[in-house]
């Protein structure tokens, strides 16, 4: 008999938009910066976990492995096992996924599951053809050898590769995120002005939970050696209309695309961790269940149109759980894209793709936006890849608890055309 | 992984059980080289003593006779290779030519080691210091584990190198270089010592046996002096060299006080290139240093030093420390011991004040860690706690919220019911006693004083102050936590005050009547400094804080009525005005970078006088003198180091009270009998001096 799984607590730290050149924290450091508090707060001691699952999407080289590096710096104990994953946009989920399997087997009793990613610290990379150049330089002997290969020097060598963008590219279909995101909204119809009302609307959301004070207990409050200090998410802009949204030109297919900057989700550094407890452990530190992990899902398709992801994850899941759409009652679905959230929810609702793909008798149906993203999303938080998945697993525990419902799914689309969901119910 | 400590120091073969040696072990490995430890008798780290030297003497001979084919010179302690001469054999010294005679053993024995004619090579890890060096210094070579520290702290005890340190050092190394080393008393790292040429190579203990034979036989490659060293050594260069060296020791010691720096100048400046007679010149140098009064008096502060460290005793069960507020004090005591290997939280309702302590914590570990990952787990474990969550497994609590008796009350009433079995609670008040602040505590015995000064990393006293319901087994832990973050505690009773603040509080306040006889404020500066205050009293004050001064001089008024001169009225306007002193930029001085803007003196204008310093200082003797008569403090050796190491007073006169030794308690009772004359009462001579001796 599988055991259960609790997810007993959680933080993160603010999500901070990427501004000019490399933020002030890493990866690891942003783990660190929510970790302490987190563990500080905790009845046991540090070294008390079994181990530590991270997800990262780009280490940088001075944090290989950032799992085990944050685990140490926290002061979890040489003797703490830690591993990170990566599947992409899903690499938070995975982990949660990951250390619910491992308590649900057995194996272990207490563990924290994460996820951090800086995109601002996202390297500058030389061409090829540039490093092949400097190797050549390198070795070459004696005086002539050197001004010979210096002389073979071409401008092209020297011109840096921006490796976020390259990362944000399918290396399959060549295509770029946000135009897997157009081709989803041209496959369902989507317009400009409906993806430019949801991303106004994830900022309002995002500005209403600042000032409700409800990520209290979830955000923590980062500390800089500079002596700066980062309480909030400061991609959030309450100010931002349809209409102003209306204004901004296309970035990934111009001039007649609809994915702008305003109704994509922000580049932006984060990190967040939750704690994962078995019955066990929770009897013998005394902790107290927030929500229970029910079931969980990974799905594949093309990934040209991998912002469907959603769709397939979270409907096999609920599919296995003998529930409908509706009866589940708060939805975290990663907003990648405005354009890419709609074509979800219009997919659910689409009678043939739900027949033929999905193998139901009918349309879905719909989700009541009510239910959905209740306190913004990754439009007005912003999307720090590796992070995201764990977020909304811990904002829909937190969500849940405050609005007093009790069935929940976090699903999120991957790039490369994957897609993950998570079951819960609160305690 | 603590099973395999043991294998950390390679030192060749396994010696026998039965050593025909006190102090040393001596081995040979199967390529015939010996291997000589340094292994002190009953102690955890190797100084070098007379009987020690004595012993050598006869390794070394022995050594002559069996003709190994090379010889390793190391220490068998972990704490590393000799930490200096034992300074213990010349305390009270005053005949210089008994130490000269002394002196002239030792010297005898180490240049007997040089003239091994085997090659000899030294393998040095942890502290190298002084004597030790010396040691280092007379083999052909020397190996450096890369934890290695060396250096020449003679200075700071008045004296300079005397076993032929001013001489090998400034042969071998950059004279310039080697001259600032012994000059400023600074240690160096392994690194460092590769670069200067002090030693030959930096390697690990793995690596120590092939080290070693490369050594031996000749392979490995030598540090080379520099071909600068034989020009910087040549007399005219030397002479100009000298004069600016004398110019810079003068900023930071003046010769009046501290003639070590300006012996070993001249040593140099003479002597350098002719070794026989630098040797010479040396033994006698020192000798002379040894009998001063200011070796005499830094010899004894080094020792009250050990015996404050001792008092703190060991066993610190402290890992986490919980603080409360992060103003001035409680961040950069938290910052303080995070660099001590704490794992610290520092509560705070607000950001800024946590965001400010994180940006001086970072700053901090920048100057005193030289390893970015130091830097960084030290700052990892200084957490930021905005919900006080870190209280539930401190350890111990230090609260350094403003001094307000209802704010700390509060603060203790949600405290108490958190706090797990066994913690401390500790409060880093100044001027509130702390039989007030325990009245309305659940638990009054877990709470106790840990009083730090400002700035926290550079002074390390710290008063453990008790009131009489203090649990006696917490007290002992406080100060064994203190002793852990490697500051020296002082025990004191709760009274308005403790002893420091008590005690220095008069300094300043005298200063500021004196202010009111139209003396100018330089002035009373110069004349403390001239004293041998690190900082005037004026300066001092713009330093603390008008406002604190204000405080503080209130609450003691209150207490002792009229023993302190009373606040002059125009100093409440000051700080009424925000004139606080060097925080708001503006007190007695106009501060900028955090330096005091001082206009030089006129040439014409008065002088400092003795009765200026003795209205100075006095009062902190009589001060020192009631705090011991009513049992506040107990130890009158004790009162000294908490002043030298709280306040920086005057190191080279070993304190308040043994300034009053050394000038006489009937001198320094009638020099304050004029002064009350003079001045008023409060300068009455108190009961206290008719007992002290």
């Amino acid at each position: 008999m599988a055991r259960p799984v609790f997810i007993v607590d959680g933080s993160r730290t603010p999500f901070l938009k990427a501004r000019s050149g490399p933020g002030p924290f890493t990866p690891v450091d942003l783990a660190v910066q929510c970790g302490r508090p987190l563990l500080a707060r905790q009845p046991f001691a540090p070294t008390a976990f079994d181990q530590v699952i991270l997800g990262c999407v780009n280490v940088i080289a001075d944090e290989m492995n950032p799992a085990r590096v944050a685990a140490l710096r926290l002061g979890m104990g040489e003797q703490m096992v830690a591993f990170t994953m990566q599947i992409n946009c899903g690499s938070g989920m995975q982990s949660i996924d990951t250390g619910y399997r491992y308590i649900r087997e057995g194996i272990s009793d207490l563990i924290l599951a994460g996820g951090a990613e800086a995109l601002s610290h996202a390297p500058l990379v030389w061409p090829n053809s540039g490093v092949r150049w400097f190797a050549g330089f390198a070795g070459a002997k004696g005086l002539g050898a050197k001004i010979a290969a210096a002389l073979k020097v071409r401008p092209s060598y020297f011109k840096p590769i921006i490796g976020l963008e390259r990362g944000l590219t399918d290396p399959i279909t060549e295509l770029n995120m946000g135009q897997t995101a157009e081709k989803v909204g041209h496959l369902f119809g989507i317009t400009r002005a409906q993806s430019d009302a949801y991303a106004a609307e994830s900022h309002q959301r995002l500005a209403n939970a600042q000032k409700q004070g409800f990520l209290k207990g979830e955000v923590e409050t980062a500390f800089s050696r500079d002596g700066k200090f980062y309480d909030h998410d400061d991609g959030v802009r309450p100010d931002s209309t349809a209409e102003t949204l209306a204004k901004l030109k296309p970035v990934f297919e111009r001039p007649w695309g609809q994915v702008t900057a305003g109704n994509s989700s922000q580049i932006t550094d984060g990190a967040s961790w939750v704690i994962l407890a078995s019955e066990t452990a929770v009897a013998k530190h005394g902790l107290t269940p927030r929500a229970v992990i029910l079931d969980s899902q990974w799905s594949a398709l093309d990934p040209s149109i991998m912002g469907l992801g959603p769709v397939l994850s979270a409907s096999a899941l609920l599919k296995r759980n003998g529930l409908t759409l509706q009866e589940v009652e708060t939805w975290e679905l990663n907003e990648a894209f405005a354009t890419q959230v709609l074509g979800c929810l219009a997919a659910w609702n689409d009678d043939k793709f739900c027949r033929e793909i999905l193998g139901l008798d009918g349309a879905a149906g719909e989700i009541d936006r009510a239910k959905l993203n209740v306190d913004g999303g990754a439009i007005s938080l912003g999307h720090p890849v590796g992070t995201s998945g764990n977020r909304i697993v811990l904002h829909l525990v937190n969500a849940m608890k405050r609005l007093g419902t009790r069935r929940g799914v976090a699903t999120e689309c991957i790039g490369g055309g994957q897609g993950g969901a998570m079951l819960i119910e609160t305690v | 992984m603590d099973v395999l400590a043991d294998r950390v120091l390679e030192l060749g073969p396994k010696p026998a059980a039965d050593s025909p040696y006190k102090n040393f072990k001596l081995t040979r490995d199967e390529d015939g080289i010996a291997w000589l430890l340094f292994d002190r008798a009953g102690t955890s780290a190797n100084t070098l003593s007379a009987d020690l030297l004595e012993e050598l003497d006869a390794v070394v001979a022995a050594l002559e006779n069996q003709r190994p084919t090379g010889l390793v010179v190391r220490s068998a302690k972990k704490s590393g290779f000799v930490a200096g001469a034992d300074v213990n054999e010349f305390r009270g010294a005053s005949d210089p030519r008994a130490v000269e005679t002394e002196i002239g053993r030792a010297h005898a024995v180490i240049d007997r080691l040089e003239a091994s004619r085997v090659p000899s090579v030294a393998v040095i890890h942890g502290f190298c210091l002084g004597g030790g060096l010396e040691v280092a210094l007379a083999c052909q070579m020397r190996i450096a584990i890369d934890d290695a520290r060396f250096g020449f702290p003679e200075v700071m005890l008045g004296l300079h190198p005397g076993l032929g340190g001013t001489v090998r050092f400034t042969e071998l190394v950059n004279p310039m270089q080697a001259m600032t080393l012994m000059l400023t008393g600074k240690t160096i790292d392994a690194r460092r010592a590769k670069s200067l040429g002090l030693v030959d190579a930096v390697t690990q203990e793995r690596h120590v046996r092939n080290a070693v034979k490369d050594a031996v036989f000749g392979r490995l490659k030598r540090a080379k002096p520099g071909a600068l060293n034989a020009i910087l050594n040549l007399g005219p260069v030397r002479g100009l060299l000298a004069s600016r060296m004398r110019s810079e020791a003068e900023k930071a010691a003046p010769r009046k006080h501290y003639p070590a720096p300006y012996a070993l100048i001249e040593l140099w400046e003479k002597h350098a290139g002719n070794r026989s007679a630098m040797l010479n010149a040396e033994k006698a140098s020192f000798a002379n240093l040894m009998v001063t009064p200011t070796a005499q008096n830094l010899i004894r502060v080094f020792f009250l030093r050990e015996q404050m460290k001792k008092a703190a005793g060991s066993g610190n069960k402290v890992a986490h420390v919980h603080v409360i507020g992060a103003g001035a004090m409680g961040g950069d005591i938290a910052a303080w011991c995070a660099s001590q290997d704490m794992r610290v939280t520092l509560a705070d309702m607000k950001a800024e004040p946590i965001a400010g302590a994180m940006k001086r914590a970072a700053e901090l570990f920048g100057k005193i860690m030289r390893k970015r990952t130091d830097q960084r787990d030290a700052l990892d474990r200084l957490i930021p706690d905005m919900d006080g969550e870190g209280v539930r497994n401190a350890d111990l609590i230090i609260e350094a919220v403003p001094e307000k008796l209802e704010l700390k009350q509060k603060v203790y009433a949600g405290l108490e019911p958190k706090m797990k079995a066994g913690a401390i609670l500790a409060t880093n008040t100044s001027s509130i006693p702390l039989q007030d602040l325990r009245t309305t505590l659940a638990r009054p015995e877990r709470l106790l004083g840990l009083h730090f000064f400002n700035p926290v990393s550079r002074l390390q006293l710290v008063e453990v102050v008790s009131h009489d319901g203090t649990d006696a087994a917490m007290l002992k832990e406080a100060r064994a936590f203190v002793g852990a973050i490697d500051r020296l505690p002082l025990p004191v009773k709760s009274s308005p005050g403790f002893l420091v603040n008590r005690a220095l509080t008069p300094y300043m306040l005298e200063a500021m009547m004196m202010l009111d006889e139209k003396i100018d404020q330089r002035l009373i500066d110069v004349a403390a400094v001239e004293f041998g205050m690190p900082m005037g009293p004026i300066e001092l004050a713009d330093q603390v804080g008008l406002d604190i001064c204000l405080d503080v001089g209130d609450m003691l008024r209150s207490k002792f009525g009229d023993t302190l001169p009373p606040t002059p009225a125009w100093l409440r306007e000051k700080v009424a005005k925000g004139e606080l002193g060097r925080k708001t930029g503006k007190g007695f001085y106009t501060w900028k970078d955090g330096k005091a803007e001082k206009a030089p003196l006129p040439e014409t204008g008065p002088k400092v006088s003795d009765e200026m310093i003795d209205h100075l200082v006095l009062p902190i003797s009589n001060v020192c003198i009631a705090a011991l008569r009513e049992g506040i403090v107990d130890d009158p050796d004790m009162v000294d180091g908490a002043m030298i190491f709280g306040t920086g007073y005057a190191p080279f006169r070993g304190g308040p009270l043994n300034y009053a030794r050394t000038r006489g308690v009937e001198a320094v009772v009638s020099a304050l009998r004029a002064l009350a004359q003079k001045f008023g009462d409060r300068f009455a001579p108190d009961a206290g001096w008719e007992t002290f001796k």
